[in-house]
């Protein structure tokens, strides 16, 4: 086994522990608001750590061009999804999650 | 290698099935878009895991490609029609 291939392993790990991390934050955080926070930072970098990997195996080929183009795509289409989303809730009148103490 | 792909891909499944419970019964429409946006982030990951396990990962990246445009553009347009909308939830 290459030191390309373990590379590839290792990076694939560190996303597919992101995306775990994510799916508990979207499951478990208590409005809209904070589970796009988890939703958005913690997917993006996923997909790039995972994209990263794929590059490693896959190596210097056309193949290996596209994904960083998916990669650079990614980094920027990714952010801006979630700032349009988040600031059309805002609007809609979506009400943010305060503590118990804080809302009287 | 192709049984870690594999295992990982399984493993992504498993994670899309948790992630639909917020799409099926999330309150409001605008937890189902960020639900389906998070669903598309992983469904462009297992499309490349799969062409990298049936080895025809050159028409794949196609495929995945035009999907992270879909999926940026099906986001985009649902935020700006809810936003145009105004208290539709």
């Amino acid at each position: 086994m290459s030191i390309t291939t373990i590379l590839a392993v290792l990076f694939m790990v560190g996303g597919l522990f992101f995306f775990t991390t994510a799916t508990i934050g979207i499951l478990r955080f208590p409005d809209f608001f904070t589970r796009l926070h988890a939703t958005g930072k913690g997917d993006t970098l996923a997909v790039l750590l995972f994209l990263v990997g794929f590059c490693f195996y896959e190596g210097f080929t056309l193949t290996g061009l596209k994904i960083v183009f998916i990669a650079v795509f990614m980094f920027l289409a990714q952010p801006t999804a979630t700032h349009a989303l988040s600031r059309a809730g805002l609007r809609c009148g979506v009400k943010p999650w305060m503590k118990k103490e804080e809302k009287k | 290698m192709d049984t870690f792909f594999l295992v990982v891909g399984m493993g992504l499944c498993i994670l899309v099935l948790f992630v639909l419970y917020r799409v099926v019964y999330g309150p409001g429409v605008f937890n189902r878009v960020a639900a389906l946006s998070a669903i598309g982030n992983k469904t462009l990951i297992i499309l490349l895991i799969m062409g990298f396990v049936y080895h025809r990962v050159e028409m794949f990246i196609d495929i995945s490609m035009v999907y992270a445009l879909l999926n940026f553009i099906g986001t985009i347009a649902a935020s700006k029609y809810l936003e145009m909308e105004g208290g539709i939830l």
